[in-house]
């Protein structure tokens, strides 16, 4: 078994694992290439199948190819899309790039909490149909109690400190300082009324492994990762205002892998252009404690 | 860096453990500084954050990088750092030292190859270098390098470094661990971490702490031992048009082939692998020791998730209710008899109770106390732990990781530990609680011979099982209308529904079920003693469940009418009846059989 390997068995090992435990499963899909993995190792955790929910938070400020590139393969793997927004708060114009929040007040209106109330049932869930190929709103309303994510614990501070499987309270909090421990292939799989997981198969997976893993299994991804021509392209995927691109000229996986393992980024961090983390002092460890992903 | 050199690269996993500020994040930061791991910028930007604070800068300030964590100066959590050296990629879990941290500490270490153990030069061994090293050699880390730090403070003293090495020599030889090496290193001077001490310690001549890890063993062999896979789900996505039926797990250790005969444990059930499945993979015969696999197989067994799978041919698993376990107790609730916990062993999970504490061992002393009847926190113990339905496990010096067991209270893992021998149902809890009842039953005047002969059947427990769905509360009900119409003592039993509707919530599903069966076991035995034809449905059963409740209303014994597929193994059922079968037909069936087996006497 090569390391990659290793990594694939463990994350399947973990999905098959929250599967059978929850009866309100849902995976955290934000059209990058994490999440991209992480929803490809799910149809191999599921033998070519995704037998659950993919939730997406749609900020409206998503780079449009991103939305493009989720329904396209949404309808190809056929998955069970859900979608969930901030509808007020963009209605109202109360985000940053309309100049009424900060940076982070904005995340947390549009991401956070509309993840959170996404999750809860409480705020409408938008369905793909897959026979009319719109969305419609979602008669399930239930929360969800289990949900998959796919954060690294090499991405910043806080993330490593996460466990596999993590519970939540009710109001989203995560508590740090006492978190159950996990060994032996066992992990906290029963939770109090009211609470929920998050579940994190990825997080022994660096940015290189993955890369890796997404040219061994040419895994297709939104072509924002790639340089078309202009001398750019986006590392890490997010809103549009907030995300900006690295100078590249990788045109393909191939160019992306070489260059993350010998080139010009192997020592620089995969968020930095993500402007929001720089506005959190601490890393995304505010954020975080909200309920970001 | 030739293309392919990073996945060929190996990896492991390592922990660092020690007594609280010993040094291991100092430790871990300069190995990451030293081996050009840290992301670009971020040493400067930790330096920079001390400089605004005035304080002086630490490398360990580099893990801590919470908040709350720098507030208090300590580890909390297990956090996990990348360093890589030429040979290897590694994982570095810095475990806690503080003994409230214990469960972190825990999760650092479980998931580790080789331990770095970190005493302090000046303040020398104490109770958590001691408990750690114990863990350590519990959770199954087979390499431990003893790294005797902030040698600068005791001028790199060899008399210091000799005495401590002595010390905890002798200690670990109790336990039966060997060290693979004592490092004397100055951490937060960079003395020999990756540079050799030759200024500051010319007396050594050992490896730096870098060319011990990159020396710490790869340990391989899994593939070779016993083939051992427990069943985490068994899939059948017909609703996707796909009609494969997948036994899906992880295998443990071993491996298995196409063609060959396996057995699930404890159903005891068997059949032939027939293909090993995969998504965008190339087509495989064989599933080995690591791999997160699924296979189908030749004939259609009913098995469930949680059940290990072996190979006919191979030594078999110990499959008891009854064993005795060496474990460590994290939860805050002591252990304690006559409490229900969940016990995990494999993919399996099942309640379990405390039966008997053998002796509790304080860990920084390696005494035993044997006269306590509860496992306390930070307590490691030998006990003897009960489930209450059979599970399949080996032994831990048999084949370690299917010996393991978690023990859930409250939702939280608050116990681990690994299996030391199988022990017999005799003298178990349920057996036991049959024992007393029987003994303090006191019959009245009135002969079960007399009973029968008035109401024309003897007293009887019968159990209509099958799927969900399959129809059996109809005919359940059918039939106590057809009985009493015929003038038999009949009742219907019909309590178990609310059991059916919880059967798909897989939380309080197990406990629940475990807690009907018993209390259905202790009603059916008064009924059935009654004279009466006792009429129930049961969901999802197998083999142990039917065995338990005839065991429990012995010595009246039960009937079973399966609808459906038959999913039992070797229990007899008295009738089978399809799916929804057509009422009239299907209660014709029942009443002929209950004449024939003398049941129904006119």
């Amino acid at each position: 078994m090569n390391q990659l390997d290793q990594l694939e068995s463990k994350s399947i090992h973990i999905l098959r694992e929250a599967y059978r435990e929850f009866n309100n499963l849902c995976m955290l899909w934000s059209i990058g290439k994490d999440s991209t993995v992480m929803l490809w190792l799910a149809r191999k955790a599921f033998f070519g199948h995704c037998p659950l929910p993919l939730v997406h938070v749609d900020t409206s400020y998503k780079i449009p190819q991103m939305i493009e590139y989720r329904d396209n393969l949404a309808r190809e793997w056929n998955l069970n899309m859900v979608v969930g927004q901030n509808k007020v708060a963009i209605a109202n114009k109360q985000t940053f790039p309309e100049g009424n929040l900060t940076r982070l007040e904005c995340c947390k209106a549009l991401k956070s909490e509309a993840l959170k109330h996404t999750l809860s049932g409480e705020w409408e869930r938008m369905r793909l149909n897959h026979k009319t190929g719109e969305y419609e709103v979602d008669s399930n309303t239930e929360p969800y109690t289990g949900v998959i994510v796919g954060v690294r614990s090499d991405e910043e501070g806080s993330r490593s400190k996460e466990r596999y499987f993590s519970p939540r309270d009710r109001q989203n909090d995560w508590d740090v300082d006492d978190q159950p421990p996990e060994l032996w292939n066992q992990y906290k799989t029963d939770f109090s009324p009211g609470t929920h997981v998050r579940i994190h198969p990825l997080l022994d997976w660096t940015e290189l492994n993955l890369w890796e893993y997404i040219q061994r299994e040419n895994i297709p991804l939104v072509d924002l990762y790639f340089d078309r021509g202009e001398g750019t392209r986006y590392r890490s995927l997010g809103c549009g205002p907030c995300t900006s691109c690295v100078e590249s000229t990788s045109k393909n996986v191939d160019e992306v892998v070489e260059e993350i393992r010998s080139g010009k980024f192997a020592n620089i961090a995969e968020r930095s252009g993500r402007a929001q983390d720089k506005d959190d002092g601490g890393g995304l460890e505010t954020l975080r404690r909200d309920g970001y992903m | 860096m030739s293309t392919n050199s990073i996945l060929d690269r190996e990896h492991m996993d390592i922990v660092i453990v020690g007594h609280v500020d010993h040094g291991k994040s100092t430790v871990i930061g300069r190995l990451m500084a030293d081996t050009n791991s840290l992301p670009e910028g971020k040493l400067e930007q930790v330096k920079a954050m001390c400089a605004a604070n005035s304080r002086p800068f630490e490398y360990a300030f580099l893990l801590d990088a919470l908040k709350n964590e720098q507030a208090q100066g300590i580890t909390i959590d297990t956090a996990r750092c990348f360093f890589k050296t030429e040979k290897r990629h590694y994982i570095i879990n810095d475990a806690p030292g503080h003994i409230e941290f214990l469960k972190n500490m825990v999760t650092g270490a479980a998931r580790a190859e080789a331990a770095l153990l970190v005493i302090d030069a000046g303040e020398g061994v104490q109770e958590n270098s001691k408990r750690h090293g114990y863990m350590v050699s519990m959770l199954g880390v087979k390499q431990l390098c003893v790294l005797v730090n902030k040698m600068d403070l005791v001028d790199y003293s060899e008399e210091k470094f000799t005495a401590i090495k002595d010390e905890y020599t002798e200690f670990l030889e109790q336990l039966g661990v060997h060290p693979t090496a004592f490092i004397p290193v100055s951490a937060r001077e960079g003395v020999n971490i990756a540079a050799s001490p030759k200024a500051e310690m010319p007396w050594y001549d050992g490896m730096t702490v870098l060319e011990q890890v990159d020396d710490f063993r790869k340990l391989r062999g899994d593939a070779d031992k016993t083939f051992r896979l427990p069943v985490q789900d068994i899939y059948k996505f017909t609703a996707s048009g796909d009609d494969r039926r997948i036994v899906a797990g992880t295998v443990t250790t071993g491996k298995v082939r196409v063609g060959d005969a396996v057995r699930f444990l404890p159903s005891g059930k068997e059949s032939v692998v027939k293909s090993v499945e995969g998504f965008s993979m190339a087509p495989q015969t064989e599933a080995t020791a690591g791999y997160a696999t699924g296979v189908t197989l030749t004939t259609q067994i009913y098995i469930k998730p949680g059940e290990l799978m072996v190979r006919a041919d191979e030594p078999q698993p110990k499959v008891s209710r009854r064993f005795r376990i060496n474990m460590f107790w994290m939860g805050r609730p002591p252990m304690v008899m006559g409490k229900q916990y969940k016990l995990k062993v494999g993919a399996a999970s099942v309640s379990a109770e405390l039966a008997e504490v053998i002796q509790v061992l304080d860990a920084s002393e390696l005494s035993s106390v044997t006269n306590k009847k509860q496992v306390d926190r930070h307590d490691v113990a030998e006990c003897i732990v009960e489930t209450t339905r059979p599970i399949a496990f080996d032994l831990r010096n048999e084949l370690e990781t299917t010996g393991r067991v978690v023990i859930v209270d409250d939702f939280e893992i608050a116990g681990a530990g690994v299996i030391l021998e199988s022990l017999d149902d005799t003298g178990s809890v349920m057996a036991e609680h049959i024992q007393q009842r029987e003994f303090a039953w006191e019959r009245g005047l009135v002969t079960n011979e007399e009973r029968a002969e008035r109401y024309g059947n003897v007293g009887k427990l019968i159990i209509l099982h099958g799927e969900y769905g399959c129809g059996k509360r109809r005919t359940a009900k059918q039939l106590e209308r057809a009985l009493f119409d015929m003038g038999h003592k009949t009742y219907y039993f019909g309590i178990s529904n609310y059991f059916e509707e919880l059967d798909h919530d897989v939380r309080t599903r197990d406990r629940a079920r475990e807690n009907h069966l018993e209390k259905l076991g202790d009603l059916a035995r008064v009924i059935t003693d009654a004279g009466s034809l006792l009429i129930t449905t049961v969901t999802d059963a197998d083999d142990y469940d039917l065995e338990r409740l005839k065991m429990m209303t012995a010595p009246i014994e039960i009937f079973v009418v399966n609808l459906g597929e038959n999913q039992f193994d070797n229990f007899p059922v008295d009738v089978a009846l399809p799916y929804r079968p057509e009422m009239d037909g299907a209660i014709k069936t029942i009443v002929d059989t209950l004449k024939a087996k003398g049941i129904l006497l006119k």
